[in-house]
C-alpha cells in the first residue's frame, strides 16, 4: 500500500470514528441535527452542480426530485420496510440489521427520483436557458402539489415515519450518514471528471460545437439530469429518515432556490465549492441565531455582498485539492 | 352558463393583476436578460405602502376616488424608488458578471425584503382599507360585476395603455427597445444604457406597486410574504406570453388568471397552484419560446 493511500484510509477511518462515536457523545442533539442537515445539503448541492455547473443546463426544480426520494423512501419504510427491519432485527444484532436495511430506502428513493428525472428531462431538456429553468421549476411545483394530494402519504398533514412493528425507522448515525454523503460526492466527482464528464463540459461550453464533434448532446444532458435526480432522491431519503417527519412545504421552490444558491455561490463547476457553500450556508442561519430577528436580514445581506464581491462564486470553477501539496512533497523528496 | 361567465369575469379581474406584475418581469428581462426574483416583493411593498399611505392620508375609512388615486400614486412612487435602488445596489455592479450571479443577488434581495418586512411591519396579516365601497356595478341575469372588479380592470387597462404609449411612441421607449435588442450597439449609438435600464426598473416596479393596490382592494388580507407565490406565477405568465414581449405578458397574465379561476371553480382548489405550471409546460413544449416570443437563431 502506498503511503498516500494509507494516509487517506487512515483519515477516513478517523473521520468515521469521530462522527460515529466521539461527536454524538460530545455534542448536544441540536448540533447533531445541524450536522445531519449539512450532510443532506451537501448531497443536494453536489448533485445539482452536475447539471448546472458541469453540463451548463439551468435547472431550478431540484427540490421536486428530493421530494420524490423523500416520499418514496418514507412510504417504503412505513408500509413494507418496518416489517423487513423487524424480521432482520430478530435474526441479527440490531446494528447489523439497520446497516443492512437502510441502504434499501436510500436506493429506492434515488431510483424513483431518477425515473422522475428521466420523465421530466426528456421533454424539457430541449428547451434552452431560462425556458428550461422555468419548466424545471414548474415540474418541481407540480410534483409537490401532486404529493400534497396523495392521502396515503399524509397529504397536507405531513408524513411521519412511525413503524407499525415497533422498530425505529429513524436513521441518525452521523458516521453512516456521512458515509452516504462521501460516497455520493465521490461518485459525482468521478463522473464529472471522467470522459463522460468531458462530454458534459463540452455541452456546457458550446452545444453546437459539441454536437459537431460527435457528442450526443441530448443523451448527455439527459444522463446528467438523471444522475443528478438520483442523488437528489438520495438526499431526500436521507432527509426523510433523519428528520422522521416530512411535509411538502419542505420541498417548495424556496428549497430549490436554496440549493441553487449553494451551487452558484460555491462556484459553478466546482464540487468542493458546492460542498463548502452548502456547509457554510446551512450552518450560518444557525450560527447567527444569537442575533434574533436580525439573523435572516444579515443572512440575505451576506448573500448579496458575497455575490457582488465574488461574482464567479467562492471557488470559481476550481477545486480544492491536495494535488499541489502532494506535488510539492514529491518534489522535495526528489530533490533530497 | 352564467356561472361560467361569472368565473370568466372573476378570472379576468384576477388576471389583470398578474398581467401588471408580469409586465415588470418581462421588461426587465428584455433589457437585462435577468429574472428579477425580487419583483414579487416589490409588489408586496406596493400593497404595504398603500395600507400605510391610506391611513396616513386619512382616506382609509372614507372611500373616495381621490383617496384611491392618492394611495395608488404613493404606492407606485415608492415602488419606483425601490426598483431603482434595487437595480443600482444589487444588479448594476454585476453587469459584466456571469449570468447566474445577479440571479443570486435577486434571491438575496427578495429574502431581504421578506424578512425586513416581517421585522419592521410585523409578520401578522393586515387588512387593506376598503378604498372602494364594495357594491354591485352591473348585473345581467345572475352575472354580477362588482365595482372593485371594474376599478381593478380599468386601472390595469389605463396603465397598460400608458406603458404601450411610452414604449412605442417616446424617445425613451425607443431607447428601451434598442437596449433590449442589443445593449452594446445601443451604447455606440449614444443611448445611456445604464439610465435606460434604471428607467425600465422604475416603470416595471411602479406597475407592480399598482398591482399591490389592486390586490389589496380585491383580496384585503396582506402580509410580508404575500409576494412569493403571486410573484412566481406572474413570472410564469410572462414566460407563457414569451418573456421579453410586452403584449405577451398581458395575454399571459389574463390567460393565467382565467384558467386558475376556472380550475378552482370547477375542479379543485388544491390543484390551483399546480395548474399554472401545467399550462406553462404544455405551451412550452409546443412553442418553446412562449406564445409571443420569437425564436432566436443559433449563431455558430
Amino acid at each position: 500500500m502506498r503511503p498516500g493511500t494509507a494516509l487517506a484510509l487512515g483519515g477516513l477511518g478517523l473521520a468515521f470514528v469521530l462522527l460515529e462515536w466521539v461527536l454524538p457523545r460530545a455534542l448536544n442533539p441540536y448540533y447533531l441535527t445541524i450536522l445531519t442537515r449539512i450532510g443532506v445539503a451537501i448531497v443536494a448541492a453536489v448533485s445539482l452542480q452536475l447539471v448546472n455547473g458541469f453540463t451548463g443546463q439551468f435547472s431550478i426544480g431540484h427540490a421536486g426530485f428530493m421530494a420524490v426520494g423523500a416520499y418514496a423512501s418514507a412510504a417504503l419504510s412505513v408500509y413494507l420496510g418496518s416489517e423487513w427491519l423487524a424480521a432482520l432485527a430478530s435474526a441479527l444484532p440490531i446494528w447489523l440489521a439497520r446497516a443492512l436495511y437502510f441502504p434499501i430506502p436510500l436506493l429506492v428513493g434515488g431510483a424513483l427520483a431518477a425515473v422522475a428525472g428521466l420523465l421530466v428531462g426528456i421533454p424539457t431538456l430541449r428547451l434552452r436557458g431560462d425556458y428550461l429553468a422555468i419548466a424545471t421549476l414548474g415540474f418541481g411545483e407540480i410534483i409537490r402539489v401532486v404529493i400534497l394530494n396523495v392521502d396515503a402519504v399524509g397529504g397536507a398533514r405531513g408524513f411521519a415515519l412511525n413503524a407499525t412493528s415497533g422498530v425505529d425507522l429513524r436513521f441518525e448515525d452521523l458516521g453512516a450518514i456521512y458515509a452516504v454523503v462521501a460516497l455520493s460526492v465521490g461518485v459525482i466527482a468521478r463522473l464529472a471528471y471522467s470522459s463522460a464528464g468531458l462530454a458534459f463540459r463540452a455541452v456546457r461550453e458550446d452545444e453546437t460545437a459539441a454536437e459537431s464533434i460527435g457528442v450526443a448532446t441530448t443523451r448527455v444532458k439527459v444522463l446528467a439530469f438523471v444522475v443528478s435526480s438520483f442523488f437528489a432522491g438520495v438526499a431526500g431519503a436521507l432527509f426523510a429518515h433523519s428528520e422522521g417527519y416530512i411535509h411538502t412545504n419542505s420541498f417548495s421552490f424556496v428549497r430549490s432556490f436554496e440549493i441553487m444558491v449553494f451551487v452558484v455561490l460555491g462556484g459553478l463547476g466546482s464540487i468542493t465549492g458546492a460542498v463548502i457553500a452548502a456547509t457554510v450556508l446551512t450552518a450560518a442561519p444557525e450560527g447567527l441565531r444569537g442575533l434574533g430577528e436580525l439573523r435572516m436580514i444579515l443572512y440575505s445581506l451576506l448573500l448579496i455582498a458575497v455575490m457582488i464581491l465574488r461574482p464567479q462564486g467562492l471557488m470559481g470553477s476550481r477545486e480544492l485539492s491536495l494535488a499541489p501539496l502532494r506535488a510539492r512533497l514529491r518534489g522535495r523528496r526528489a530533490a533530497a | 352558463m352564467e356561472n361560467l361567465l361569472q368565473q370568466l369575469v372573476n378570472g379576468i379581474a384576477w388576471g389583470s393583476i398578474y398581467a401588471l406584475v408580469a409586465l415588470g418581469y418581462t421588461m426587465v428581462y428584455g433589457v437585462l436578460r435577468l429574472i428579477n426574483f425580487a419583483h414579487g416583493e416589490v409588489y408586496m411593498v406596493g400593497a404595504m405602502t398603500g395600507f400605510y399611505a391610506a391611513h396616513a392620508l386619512g382616506v382609509a375609512d372614507r372611500p373616495s376616488a381621490l383617496g384611491l388615486a392618492a394611495t395608488l400614486l404613493a404606492a407606485m412612487a415608492t415602488c419606483a424608488a425601490l426598483g431603482a435602488t434595487i437595480e443600482r445596489v444589487a444588479y448594476r455592479p454585476l453587469r459584466r458578471a456571469p449570468r447566474l450571479a445577479p440571479l443570486i443577488t435577486a434571491i438575496g434581495v427578495s429574502l431581504l425584503l421578506q424578512n425586513a418586512g416581517q421585522l419592521v411591519l410585523g409578520a401578522d396579516p393586515k387588512f387593506f382599507p376598503p378604498l372602494v365601497a364594495s357594491r354591485e356595478a352591473w348585473r345581467v341575469g345572475s352575472l354580477a360585476v362588482s365595482n372593485i372588479q371594474l376599478t381593478v380592470m380599468a386601472t390595469a387597462v389605463v396603465l397598460m395603455a400608458g406603458l404601450e404609449l411610452v414604449v412605442m411612441r417616446t424617445r425613451v421607449g425607443r431607447a428601451m427597445r434598442a437596449v433590449a435588442q442589443d445593449a452594446d450597439a445601443a451604447a455606440l449609438m449614444g443611448v445611456p444604457v445604464d439610465r435606460i435600464i434604471q428607467l425600465t426598473f422604475v416603470l416595471g416596479s411602479a406597475l407592480a406597486g399598482a398591482a399591490g393596490i389592486q390586490v389589496g382592494l380585491s383580496n384585503p388580507k396582506i402580509d410580508p410574504l404575500m409576494g412569493l407565490m403571486p410573484g412566481l406565477k406572474a413570472f410564469v405568465a410572462a414566460v407563457l406570453g414569451g418573456i421579453g414581449s410586452i403584449p405577451g405578458a398581458m395575454v399571459g397574465g389574463l390567460l393565467l388568471g382565467v384558467v386558475e379561476t376556472l380550475v378552482a371553480g370547477y375542479l379543485s382548489s388544491t390543484y390551483r397552484d399546480a395548474i399554472a405550471f401545467v399550462i406553462l409546460i404544455a405551451i412550452l413544449l409546443y412553442r418553446p419560446t412562449g406564445l409571443f416570443g420569437s425564436a432566436q437563431a443559433e449563431k455558430v
